[in-house]
Formats: structure tokens, C-alpha cells, sequence
């Protein structure tokens, strides 16, 4: 009787005290890009395998102890599991140009009506804050346009605060001559190139 | 227990000098900020930063914009930390390490992944995905285990 009853403790010890393998519940789904962007795709990795997900609506679903199944996912899907954390997303960043008349410190009239529009667009917005990236042609050095594009930027963040934006609320960056809006050769004065871009957030 | 053996972790592994890499910009319900062992309650405006784990409860829901225009959003009843996040704002160059352990997450990739296709990764208890450039969802629920 004692003995049946040790078993019987021990029995359940094993039982309840035993790692049961883990078992997972895993959905990852692409959704459409916005107009005219294409699908870069995930790669979603388990182990030693790899699965590339890059079209709209391509889904990777790990069930089980783990196996990862490949599906077509669909709007209706989305739409039931999703639409809260879609809702959620920040807006996307909005982006303005803008230009100096070529050798002064002046901003073009059609800049100086930008200028505006990122007021109008920071009304929009919850919480916003703005990034100012300035860019250079592809003449003079790397450093010297990485300062220069700074300084542009530094520029335009002194017009933006004295139309009313409070200064924390700006970040600037220089980005020098590496995304450049006209591609062209080195050493080449392209107006078009010697910018400064503004996002707002 | 494994979530907080993990925010132990993540508590030890805090850099003397947190920066901030992002900024909540919506929150519905209830959402707050683990950091530093810190439970922060959370704000539009408030700034994200390495190490962070963002928890949401069952009404809530959060979207923050990273530097470098990556955009993530949490639904409810979700844990994502922000393991490691670094963003050079003039070559672009960079790496995101983030984890969702449970809930949903929405990602829109930013500069980090367009000058370096993969440097995103998202972790999750049974997978990584690297990102090269698109928008998408994940749901890990935690019924497993």
C-alpha cells in the first residue's frame, strides 16, 4: 500500500515535472506596398531554413513543435487579425523640397511656400518632429560636403524655428553628395542636387 | 519566468548612455515602457531607446517612428523589446535587433534597410526575419509552451 502510493507520487513527480517539448503559434504576413514602391520581401529563418517572402500577401505560419509552412494570405485576414496594430503605425513621414538661389543665402520663392506646407503638415500630425537632410552636388571632397551639407541643413532649421517651430522638435543630418536627386559623374554642378529635404514625422 | 529572466537580462545590458532612437508618436490604452527595471507610463512625444520593452494590455496599442523613418506599431496584449538599434544619419549605415515574445507588431522598413537590406532583423520565440525592404505583420501568440 505505502509502496503503491510512493509510485503513485513519483509517477506524478515525472509527470508534471517533465519538459514538454515547446509548442509555437507564428504568422507573419507582407502586405501591399504603397503605390509605386516595390516588395525588398523578409526572409523568414528557422534553423538552417529560409523561406523569402516578396509578393503582397505572401504568409509564413510556424505551428507545432515548429514546422513553418508557406501560405497566400489574403485582405479579409488581415483585416480580422491586424487592423488594430495597422491603425496604430505612425503616419508616414512627409517629405518637402528645398532650394537656394544658386550663390546667396536665400531660399527660392516655390521653397519659401514649402516652408509653409511644413507648418500646415505639423498641424496634421500627433507629436511631430522634423528631420532636416541637407545634400550636395557632386563637387569638392567627401568631408567638405558632408559639412557643407550640414551647414545647408543648419541653415534651414534657423528658417523653420523662426517661423515658429519650437528648436527640440528638429534634427538635422548632411548626407553630403550620396543620394543624389540627379545621378550624375563627379565633380559636376547640379543645381537640382544642392538641396535640403525636410521630413516631417 | 523566461520573460523575466530575459528583462533581467535586458536590465544589465543597459549602456551608461541611453540615446534616443525613436519617438512614440500613438498610444491607445494601456501601454508603458519597461527601462532600466523603470515601468514608464506612455505618452505621444515620449522618446524610445535601446534596451526599451514596450508592453501593451489587452486595450492597447502604440506606434513609434524610429531615426531612420522605420516605422513599428505594437497591438494589444504584446511585448517587443528594442534589443539594439544603431543608425549613422549621414552614410545611413546601421542594424536593428528587435523581439516581439508575444502579441502583434506592424512594420513599415526605414533607411537602415534601404542602404543595408537585412540589417533589420525581427526576432521572435521561433524565428528571425531579416527585412529587405517592405511592410508587414506578426502575430506570435503564446499559447505554446
Amino acid at each position: 500500500m505505502g509502496a503503491a502510493i510512493l509510485a503513485a507520487i513519483f509517477a506524478a513527480f515525472v509527470f508534471f515535472g517533465r519538459e514538454s517539448p515547446r509548442t509555437y503559434d507564428e504568422t507573419v504576413i507582407i502586405l501591399p506596398p504603397p503605390p509605386g514602391k516595390s516588395i525588398g520581401g523578409v526572409v523568414v529563418k528557422r534553423g538552417t531554413e529560409e523561406h523569402l517572402l516578396n509578393a503582397a500577401y505572401a504568409s509564413s505560419r510556424i505551428s507545432g513543435t515548429g514546422d513553418v509552412q508557406v501560405v497566400q494570405s489574403n485582405p479579409t485576414e488581415v483585416h480580422a487579425s491586424f487592423s488594430d496594430v495597422i491603425a496604430a503605425l505612425p503616419p508616414r513621414p512627409a517629405t518637402f523640397m528645398l532650394y537656394f538661389i544658386t550663390g546667396k543665402d536665400v531660399l527660392t520663392p516655390q521653397s519659401e511656400i514649402e516652408l509653409q506646407g511644413v507648418l500646415a503638415e505639423m498641424k496634421k500630425r500627433p507629436s511631430p518632429d522634423v528631420l532636416v537632410i541637407g545634400h550636395t552636388d557632386t563637387q569638392g571632397g567627401l568631408d567638405s560636403n558632408d559639412a557643407l551639407s550640414l551647414q545647408r541643413a543648419e541653415r534651414v532649421k534657423t528658417f523653420l524655428v523662426g517661423i515658429g517651430i519650437p528648436p527640440e522638435r528638429i534634427t538635422v543630418a548632411g548626407r553630403g553628395d550620396r543620394d543624389l536627386l540627379i545621378p550624375t559623374g563627379p565633380d559636376v554642378d547640379e543645381p537640382r542636387n544642392r538641396r535640403v529635404e525636410i521630413n516631417v514625422r | 519566468m523566461r520573460i523575466l529572466a530575459l528583462l533581467a537580462g535586458l536590465a544589465l545590458a543597459i549602456p551608461a548612455f541611453a540615446a534616443d532612437v525613436g519617438q512614440v508618436k500613438t498610444a491607445h490604452g494601456a501601454v508603458h515602457i519597461e527601462r532600466g527595471g523603470q515601468k514608464l507610463a506612455v505618452t505621444p512625444g515620449m522618446n524610445v531607446q535601446q534596451s526599451d520593452t514596450i508592453v501593451t494590455g489587452a486595450d492597447g496599442a502604440v506606434g513609434v517612428t524610429f531615426s531612420d523613418n522605420s516605422l513599428l506599431s505594437a497591438g494589444p496584449n504584446t511585448v517587443l523589446a528594442i534589443d539594439r538599434y544603431a543608425f549613422d544619419s549621414t552614410t545611413h549605415d546601421g542594424m536593428f535587433d528587435a523581439s516581439v515574445r508575444q502579441g502583434t507588431l506592424a512594420v513599415v522598413s526605414g533607411n537602415i534597410v534601404k542602404q543595408t537590406p537585412g540589417a533589420m532583423r525581427i526576432h521572435t520565440p521561433a524565428s528571425i526575419m531579416g527585412v529587405r525592404g517592405t511592410e508587414f505583420v506578426v502575430r506570435v501568440n503564446d499559447a505554446g509552451r
